[in-house]
C-alpha cells in the first residue's frame, strides 16, 4: 500500500469535500492502484534525462495587451448556480 | 528582556496593463460587477491561456529593476487551493522558476543607506473579489470576478528590515521604483498595491529567526507600521511571559487596531504546486533582456541623489519633490527652460503642495504648464509683482491654467514700481500714525515693519516692498 485512509482524508480536507467510510476505503484502493501503475515508471533509468514540463519544443507565445469584448453578463451569470443582482452568490465564507 | 525585530514584506502590485495576464478582458477598476470577464478568466473547462506579453515584459522591468538574477528559463505554475473568489481552483502563478531571484534594494534610513535583499520576483493572476454582507446574520457571500486574472506581481523580500523606519522607507522607496518605471499605478486605495508583513523576535544577539507570523488586511502604508508596532509588542509580552509564539496568520483591524488571529500554520494550506501544463515556458535571451535593461528610467535613489547634488536641494526637499511622477516631471520640465532649481522647488514643494492639500485637489488633474510656472519665477525676479501677490497668482495658474500674465493683468495685480505713487501713501500712512513714528523714535524698531504694512495694505500688496522700505526709512530719519 503507497497510502492509507489519513492521506485520502487528507486530499478530501484540501478539496473541500466529505467523504463516507465506504467512499474513503473504495478511493485509498483506487488511488493506490493508480499510483502503484505510475510507479513503474521508476525502473526507468533517467540519470541523463532532463526533466521537462511540456512536450512540445515551442516556447514564448505571447498575446498583445489589445482589448477584446467581455461576456455579457447576462451570459456569464448562466452557469452560476446561485447569483444575486450581477454577483455570483456563494456559501458565506469568513476570513 | 531586549528582543530584536525581525520583518519581511510580501509585496503585491497589479500590473498597468490594459487588459488580464491571460485574456483580453480590461483590467479597468470600478466597473459594474463581473462585466469584465470571458470564460478563460471564468475558467470555464477548455479554455486556454494566452500570456500578456506586456505584463511579462513589466513583470521583467521589475525584476531586473530590483537588481534581480534573471534566469533565461521561467515557467508558470499552479496553486491549488479551493476558496471562491479563484474560479479555477487553482491559481496560475509561478514556483519553481521564479522570473527574478536574489535581487536587492536599497534604502535610506537616517541618512544611511542598508540593503535589502528580494527573495524572489513572480508574477501570477489576481483573485476575484469577495463582497461579505453586513447583516452578520447572512448566510453568503458575492463574489465578482472583474478582478480574477488581472496581472499581479509579487515582490518577497528577504527578512532584513529591523524597525518600522526601515519599513516605511522600503516601502517608500519600492513604490517610488514601481511608479517611476510605469509597472504600475501603484493606487493603495483601490487595491493595485498592497502589503503583507511577517514578524518575528528573536533576543538580542542571536541569529537563530523566531517563529513569524504573518499579518495580512493592510490597507495603507500606515496600518503596516501600525501592525508591525502592534505586533511586536505582542509578541515580546508572549515571550517575557514565558510562552512559545505560534507561526500564524492574523488579520488586522483597522478600525480597532489590534489583529486577531485568521489561520495557524498547522492547518497551513498545501498548494501542491506543479507545471503549468497550459502555458509554455519562456525564454530570455540576451537581446530581449537588455532592451528591457535600457527602459529602466533613473530610479528614486539615484535621482534624489542627482537632485541633491546638482541642484542644492535639501534632503528633506529632494524627498519631497521625488515622491511623485507629476512633481518631477513638472520641476525637470521647468529647470530645463530656467536655471532656477532652488525656486521652482519651492513653489512645487511649498505652494504647490499646499494647495493640492487645502483644495483637496487631484495631483495628477493639476493645470498648471512647466512653461508657466518658469514665467511666474520669471515676473518675480523683475519685480513686476510681490510673492505674496505671486502666491495668490500661482493658486490660480493650478487650477485654471492660465497663463501668469494674463492672470496679472485681469486682476491688476502687477507691482507699483512708481516711485510718486508709493510717496503719497508713505506721506499719508506718516500722517495717520503718529504715535507709531514716537515709538520708533523710542527705539522699538519693529514699528517700522508696522508702517511697511500699512503702506502694503494701503496699496493692495502692490507696491514694491523695497521702495516702500526705502522710502519710509528715509522719510522717518528725516522727521528726526
Amino acid at each position: 500500500m503507497k497510502i492509507g485512509i489519513k492521506d485520502i482524508e487528507y486530499i478530501a480536507t484540501l478539496s473541500r469535500i466529505e467523504l463516507s467510510d465506504t467512499e474513503k476505503e473504495m478511493y485509498v484502493h483506487q488511488i493506490d492502484d493508480i499510483l502503484s501503475y505510475i510507479e513503474k515508471l521508476n525502473k526507468l533509468n533517467t540519470e541523463k534525462v532532463k526533466p521537462v514540463t511540456h512536450t512540445v519544443n515551442i516556447n514564448n507565445v505571447f498575446r498583445e495587451d489589445r482589448l477584446e469584448t467581455s461576456t455579457p453578463l447576462e451570459v456569464v451569470l448562466l452557469n452560476a448556480p446561485s447569483k444575486m443582482g450581477a454577483f455570483f452568490k456563494v456559501p458565506k465564507v469568513i476570513e | 528582556m531586549e528582543y530584536e525585530v525581525v520583518i519581511g514584506l510580501e509585496t503585491h502590485a497589479e500590473l498597468a496593463t490594459v487588459t488580464k495576464l491571460f485574456c483580453g478582458c480590461s483590467t479597468k477598476f470600478g466597473a459594474e460587477p463581473n462585466t469584465q470577464v470571458c470564460p478563460v478568466c471564468l475558467g470555464m473547462p477548455g479554455v486556454l491561456p494566452v500570456m500578456n506579453k506586456k505584463a511579462f515584459e513589466y513583470a521583467l522591468k521589475a525584476a531586473v529593476a530590483l537588481s534581480c538574477e534573471i534566469n533565461n528559463f521561467t515557467n508558470f505554475d499552479r496553486k491549488s487551493y479551493y476558496y471562491p473568489d479563484l474560479p479555477k481552483n487553482y491559481q496560475i502563478s509561478q514556483n519553481y522558476h521564479n522570473l527574478g531571484i536574489n535581487g536587492y534594494m536599497d534604502i535610506i534610513v537616517n541618512g544611511s543607506v542598508k540593503k535589502i535583499h528580494i527573495h524572489n520576483v513572480h508574477l501570477e493572476e489576481e483573485a476575484g473579489k469577495l463582497i461579505h454582507s453586513e447583516d452578520s446574520g447572512a448566510n453568503y457571500s458575492l463574489v465578482d470576478f472583474n478582478r480574477a486574472g488581472v496581472p499581479l506581481l509579487e515582490i518577497v523580500s528577504s527578512p532584513d528590515m529591523r524597525n518600522v523606519n526601515e519599513v516605511d522607507s522600503y516601502m517608500q522607496t519600492l513604490r517610488k521604483i514601481l511608479l517611476y518605471t510605469e509597472i504600475s499605478d501603484c493606487k493603495m486605495q483601490e487595491g493595485s498595491l498592497r502589503f503583507e508583513a511577517s514578524i518575528s523576535l528573536r533576543k538580542k544577539g542571536s541569529d537563530k529567526l523566531g517563529n513569524r507570523v504573518e499579518i495580512k488586511n493592510l490597507n495603507s502604508m500606515k496600518s503596516v507600521i501600525k501592525a508591525i508596532e502592534y505586533e511586536a509588542a505582542r509578541q515580546s509580552e508572549l515571550l517575557d511571559g514565558g510562552k512559545a509564539i505560534d507561526r500564524e496568520t492574523r488579520l488586522w483591524d483597522e478600525v480597532n487596531g489590534k489583529s486577531a488571529r485568521m489561520r495557524s500554520k498547522e492547518e497551513a494550506q498545501d498548494y501542491r504546486y506543479f507545471p503549468e501544463p497550459d502555458l509554455l515556458p519562456v525564454l530570455i535571451d540576451e537581446k530581449w533582456l537588455s532592451t528591457i535593461k535600457s527602459s529602466i528610467p533613473e530610479l528614486p535613489l539615484e535621482k534624489k541623489q542627482r537632485y541633491i547634488e546638482s541642484f542644492k536641494l535639501s534632503d528633506y526637499d529632494a524627498g519631497v519633490l521625488t515622491e511623485e511622477k507629476v512633481l518631477i516631471n513638472l520641476f525637470e520640465e521647468c529647470v530645463k527652460i530656467m536655471d532656477r532649481p532652488k525656486a521652482f522647488c519651492n513653489w512645487i514643494t511649498n505652494d504647490l503642495l499646499r494647495e493640492v492639500k487645502d483644495k483637496k485637489l487631484d495631483i495628477n488633474d493639476l493645470k498648471i504648464k512647466p512653461k508657466q510656472l518658469a514665467s511666474l519665477v520669471e515676473i518675480i525676479e523683475k519685480g513686476t509683482i510681490s510673492s505674496t501677490i505671486a502666491k495668490e497668482v500661482f493658486s490660480e495658474m493650478i487650477q485654471t491654467g492660465k497663463e501668469p500674465q494674463k492672470i496679472i493683468e485681469e486682476k491688476g495685480m502687477a507691482q507699483i514700481s512708481d516711485e510718486g505713487l508709493i510717496e503719497s501713501v508713505v506721506d499719508k500712512v506718516i500722517a495717520n500714525n503718529p504715535n507709531v513714528i514716537e515709538d520708533y523714535k523710542k527705539g522699538k524698531k519693529n514699528a517700522l515693519a508696522f508702517l511697511v504694512g500699512q503702506v502694503m495694505k494701503e496699496t493692495k500688496g502692490k507696491a514694491n516692498p523695497k521702495i516702500v522700505n526705502e522710502l519710509l526709512s528715509k522719510k522717518i530719519v528725516d522727521i528726526n
